[in-house]
């Protein structure tokens, strides 16, 4: 193969690239060797795939490292893979600042969720195929943020989704997990159109999928205008799709089907942070339109309402963790809606941490009492101090509390929209406000309070492999706790890397000099309001949920048509769901279309036989082999023929 | 030589399988299997040997018929465009040897039928004499008339009456083009009425494309020329259905580019938009009506429509990467489909039904057929690296350029594919297991093994190296091209 590309700008990152590529192909050999080798060697697939993505996860933090050294600069290696006529496509990998931070979140959170799964998993039936397949969500969530051109990013976003596919249906026989899977697929993919869309338009009016030429059509102008804004718009609608915004993000809460484990993963380090990945990549595209730029941070910001206001009226554990991504995935739209491209990744960056801790924390909870509805929980806070400790500490830095993680984060994103777009300050201010709400909601209804007995145990269902008993909940083994711990540090720490903008100084190095807006200042103002609120936001929660000062119910009555809208979801999937796909597209339009298949387009080609048999039945009556008959028949058509003859040439 | 003994090899193999003492009769398979064999072995060498880029190649030339002022000549050849299509036949051909191995019905009788199949499909992708080409081209009716009527299910005679009758008025139109441009040019060579530039024929040579389009566009099939194909597979057994799916319809395709656009440039460049317009149409039609299919076979023959119709927006962009993706889609869909049918008819044999209503769950029961469902789902679907992908976007950047709004109409059809697609897997292999199918067994035999296996190797190596097969398509769509540009 010919190496197209290897250029670099400023410092350049001297990372080997036999390193980049073995930090996809490491997890992706796992996946092989799995599937073909060793699927029924459970303990031992296991292992290789722990194995094959911590040899990632060890490459990756080398690879962080070697960037830090550098400033941050950029490296490309790229190698052509086919061509058809004029047009080229390319394998290459691309390592910068916003790479390599993509690289260590996604392969250390991807080791931990992996080693909990020894746990989690453990005894199901499905165990090796289990590691395959996250070994291949790995794989490809890693190539794509590697991925150095737009075409190759694609290839891996759609097996990102294939991945999640099968992954969330893993318990396949469940008919709820097969619908979820098909939902989240087909959802996502309607996003991805635009994706294609704007891969399609690039090519055919700029030549290149590479993302170095992207970004400096862009500089130079000659990317601009509708072009421009509608590339923009394209690469958006795909994010929508994969990061579940509105009205795309419907998909989300139904992947709860899949094994917890699974749900750390999409929600905190894959596929939903794929979206905010492409956008950031993008970035100086969106930035140079400004109505796809508003567009970002507006769906951004309904996004934030939406998730907060859902997961508000949500009994399921996991359910309000679910809509608690949706939120936080707004507001890292809603942050490069506000020219807050590193804020985004920082954002993203810590709310990985604690996102992954959050969901393991849910897992663990699961465990030991067979069931995710919060109302048959309570009281866990001390037959589980582990859990409970570890799950309070990713509330906290979720809720914005300083010095945690989240806090940094969120409040550089309030910064950012207050001094850019004072509307979608007010938006995120009034959500964090609702985001502590309902973490603490759920944190009283799940620790505290009295033990509501579970989900008793059903030994007739042999897809169970559940160990404990519900009546007794336990605190769970050291391979889960163990995850815990180590995600809590990083929900603790992971924000003070954004002490001094130094975090923003290495992801800003990632895209070229002269493009990014200058990042406002520290402000004491904006992070004592933000820590005000959120402090609110829990003491209403303990206000309402533990004391009981108010009563739910009272509220529930008080706000009746609101709450009634939030728990059918906004309508929404009625509207998708019944609607829409049910009513509308099978039952009506492709109904239409069959009929008129089956009735007009087939029943003229029946039709035309019918009219050959009738036909001949009438014309075989004249074949009565009577030579007197044929006779009388020629004469008569000479006859007529004369005639005609004699009318079109008169003498 | 080479072309002559790998055209006529099956067919030798199936004849010779009705030689068979009938106390020996389910030896046929094996005659049919070593037949197959040898020509895929045979048809591999001239692929590695094959010189890229190199034109015409394995030319065999002789004089056959001379009347006066035409000369009809024996005269295969294959270029870059034809040799990957003869390569997927003896590799399909092998395949649906495979999964007919436990056929009980006439085996002999059977085997001769789908080997004559075999030749006469290898015969249209090789023949470069425009009369030579036609004879193989009704060739194909016989074995097909006969294994369906006799070897199928359902309303197998009617199905394979209209199949018949479809291609055969086709052909009608097909032959009154190729005596206008034989008169015209005084010549039935298509590689000589490939470099000619013919100005005036008997007919307007406007009617000549449109006759030519017309019997090739019935056998693709296109909307509204289609309602033939869900008949036939619905009927046919299980090995016609891979060989129809896999083959027969990229006879349509094939001949579109061969003769269609390189002989008649000029009306294909007047027709260009109304082709793209037609394949966009029939990429959406025969989504929607696949929605409403409740037989699994019917399904896929439906999806056919739709993933056939990219082959004509392909070819009607008349670029060479629209057209390479054209070629590209018609491997990737005879691979893919191929693939679909011969998994569907693993699990028929097995249950007996092909109602989506009465199937779910199988992922319990077979979970290795269930496995190579989802796989042969996801390829349809449109995969990355797995082929169907490649060929897709590859048609789509090659005719965006071109004809904008076919392709934004086109591109639906890479969601509406994963809606029934999914739709369907989600209906039959996952889902409560049903326990009337607990006994059924799994995939078991060596024979099914193989063509699974085999089939879905080739899907990943043509998703993952594409230039295998590109680079020996693109200098031969180049030359198509370049003449459409004049």
């Amino acid at each position: 193969m010919t190496e197209l590309f290897a250029a670099a700008t400023g410092e350049v990152p001297g990372i080997s690239e036999a390193v980049l590529w073995a930090i996809i192909v490491a997890p992706l050999a796992a996946f092989a060797a799995i599937t073909l080798y060793v699927r029924h060697l459970p303990r031992i697939a296991g292992y290789l795939s722990i194995t094959a993505i911590a040899a990632s996860f060890v490459l990756s933090l080398i690879t962080l490292v070697d960037v830090l050294g550098a400033g941050g600069g950029v490296a490309i290696h790229s190698y052509e893979w086919f061509q058809a006529g004029p047009v080229e496509f390319a394998l290459g990998v691309r390592i910068d600042g916003l790479t390599a931070v993509m690289l260590v979140v996604v392969s250390s959170v991807s080791l931990l969720v992996q080693v909990y799964s020894q746990g989690y998993m453990e005894g199901d039936p499905g165990y090796g195929r289990y590691y395959a397949y996250m070994s291949l969500f790995i794989t490809a969530m890693l190539g794509l943020v590697l991925a150095d051109n737009l075409f190759m990013l694609f290839i891996f976003w759609e097996l990102v989704g294939l991945s999640s596919y099968l992954l969330i249906g893993f318990w396949f026989h469940k008919p709820s997990a097969a619908a979820a899977a098909k939902k989240a697929f087909i959802v996502t993919r309607i996003g991805d159109l635009g994706l294609l869309a704007a891969i399609l338009l690039i090519w055919t009016r700029h030549e290149t999928f590479a993302i170095h030429e992207i970004h400096d059509l862009v500089i130079s102008g000659a990317l601009a205008g509708t072009t421009l804004t509608l590339f923009g718009l394209g690469l958006f609608a795909g994010a929508v799709g994969k990061s579940a915004q509105f009205p795309l993000h419907v998909w989300l809460p139904d992947a709860m089907e899949g094994p917890t484990p699974v749900s750390a993963l999409i929600h905190a380090a894959t596929m939903v942070a794929a979206g905010v990945y492409l956008m950031a990549r993008f970035f100086p595209v969106i930035e140079a339109s400004p109505n796809a730029l508003d567009t970002v941070g507006w769906i951004g910001a309904a996004t934030v309402i939406v998730g907060a206001s859902l997961a508000l009226v949500q009994t399921d554990l996991k359910r309000v963790l679910a809509y608690s991504t949706i939120s936080q995935l707004g507001y890292m739209m809603l942050a490069l809606g506000v020219f807050g491209y590193a804020v985004a990744v920082f954002h993203l960056f810590t709310h990985a941490f604690f996102k992954a801790l959050l969901f393991l924390g849910s897992g663990s909870v699961n465990h030991s009492t067979n069931t995710f509805d919060m109302r048959r929980m309570g009281g866990l806070r001390t037959v589980m101090p582990i859990t409970f400790w570890t799950f309070l500490i990713g509330t906290l830095s979720l809720s914005g509390v300083f010095p945690l993680a989240g806090f940094w984060s969120k409040d550089e994103i309030l910064l950012e929209a207050w001094v850019n777009d004072r509307a979608l300050y007010v938006v995120a201010a009034v959500a964090s406000f609702v985001t502590a709400l309902y973490m603490f909601r759920a944190i009283f209804m799940t620790f505290f309070g009295e033990y509501k007995g579970g989900e008793p145990v059903d030994h007739e269902d042999e897809d169970s492999h559940f160990h404990g008993d519900p009546a007794h909940p336990h605190e769970s083994s050291w391979v889960m706790t163990v995850p815990l711990l180590v995600l809590t540090a990083g929900a603790i720490a992971a924000g003070w890397w954004g002490w001094g903008k130094e975090f923003q100084h290495f992801v800003d190095a990632a895209v070229p000099e002269g493009v990014l807006h200058k990042a406002p200042n520290f402000s004491y103002w904006i992070a004592i309001t933000s820590s005000i609120i959120a402090v609110a936001g829990i003491g209403t929660a303990w206000a309402i949920y533990h004391r009981r000062l108010i009563s739910a119910a009272d509220i529930r009555k008080t706000a009746f048509p609101i709450a009634a809208v939030l728990e059918r979801k906004f309508f929404l999937d009625d509207l998708y769901e019944r609607a829409f796909a049910i009513n509308v597209f099978q039952r009506g339009w492709n109904r239409l279309v069959e009929q008129f298949d089956t009735l007009a387009v087939d029943g003229a080609v029946n039709g035309t036989g019918w009219v050959g048999q009738q036909s001949s039945r009438v014309l075989r009556h004249a074949q009565t082999g009577q030579v007197q008959l044929y006779g009388a028949g020629i004469a008569a058509g000479v006859f007529i023929v004369a005639i005609i003859v004699f009318i079109a040439n008169p003498l | 030589m080479p072309l002559t003994v790998l055209v006529f090899l099956p067919a030798f193999a199936g004849l010779l399988g009705l030689l068979l003492p009938a106390n020996r009769a389910h030896y046929a398979r094996w005659v049919a299997l070593a037949g197959s064999l040898v020509a895929l072995a045979l048809s591999i060498v001239m692929f590695f040997d094959f010189e890229t880029g190199g034109g015409f190649q394995f030319v065999e030339r002789a004089a056959w018929i001379d009347v006066g002022v035409f000369d009809i000549q024996y005269f295969l050849a294959v270029d870059g465009l034809s040799l990957p299509l003869v390569v997927l036949t003896t590799f399909l051909t092998t395949a649906a040897v495979l999964v007919s191995f436990s056929i009980e019905h006439r085996p002999r009788a059977y085997f001769a039928c789908l080997m004559v199949l075999s030749t006469a499909v290898l015969g249209v992708f090789t023949a470069m004499d425009f009369l030579l080409f036609f004879l193989f081209w009704e060739l194909e009716l016989f074995p097909m008339y006969l294994l369906i009527s006799v070897w199928g299910s359902g309303r197998r005679e009617y199905s394979a009456m209209k199949f018949v009758l479809y291609t055969v008025t086709g052909s009608a139109f097909m032959l009154v083009a190729i005596l206008a441009l034989a008169f015209s040019a005084g010549t039935f060579d298509m590689q000589v009425l490939g470099e000619s530039s013919i100005s005036s024929a008997v007919l307007p040579l406007r009617w000549v494309f449109l006759f030519l389009f017309i019997g090739f566009a019935v056998k693709l099939p296109i909307v509204p020329l289609h309602t033939w194909l869900p008949d036939a597979h619905s009927d046919a057994p299980t090995a016609v259905s891979v060989m129809l799916a896999g083959v027969l319809l990229k006879m349509g395709g094939y001949a579109i580019i061969r003769t269609c656009v390189t002989i008649l440039p000029d009306q294909a460049n007047d027709y260009g938009i109304w082709l793209a317009a037609i394949g966009s149409i029939s990429v959406l039609y025969g989504a929607f009506v696949t929605f409403r299919q409740t037989d699994v076979k019917r399904l896929i023959a439906y999806s056919s429509v739709s993933h056939m119709g990219l082959v004509l927006l392909g070819i009607g962009a008349l670029g060479t990467t629209a057209m390479v993706g054209a070629a590209y889609q018609m491997l990737a869909h005879g691979l893919i489909t191929g693939m679909l049918f011969v998994v569907i008819g693993l699990m028929y044999e097995r249950t007996h039904t092909r109602e989506i209503g009465k199937l779910g769950g199988l992922a319990r029961q077979m979970p290795l057929i269930a496995t190579g469902l989802v796989f042969a789902g996801f390829a349809s679907v449109g995969l990355p690296a797995l082929a169907g992908f490649v060929a897709e976007v590859t048609v789509f950047l090659g005719a965006f350029q071109k004809h904008e709004w076919a392709v934004i109409m086109a591109i639906f059809g890479v969601v509406l594919s994963a809606g029934y697609i999914l739709w369907t897997l989600q209906r039959v292999v996952f889902g409560p297991v049903r326990h009337e199918w607990d006994e059924v067994d799994d995939q078991k035999h060596w024979w099914e093994h193989a063509s699974v296996v085999g089939l879905a190797a080739l899907v990943i190596l043509l998703g993952v190296y594409p230039s295998l097969i590109m680079d020996m398509l693109d200098p031969a769509i180049g030359v198509v091209s370049a003449r459409v540009a004049g």
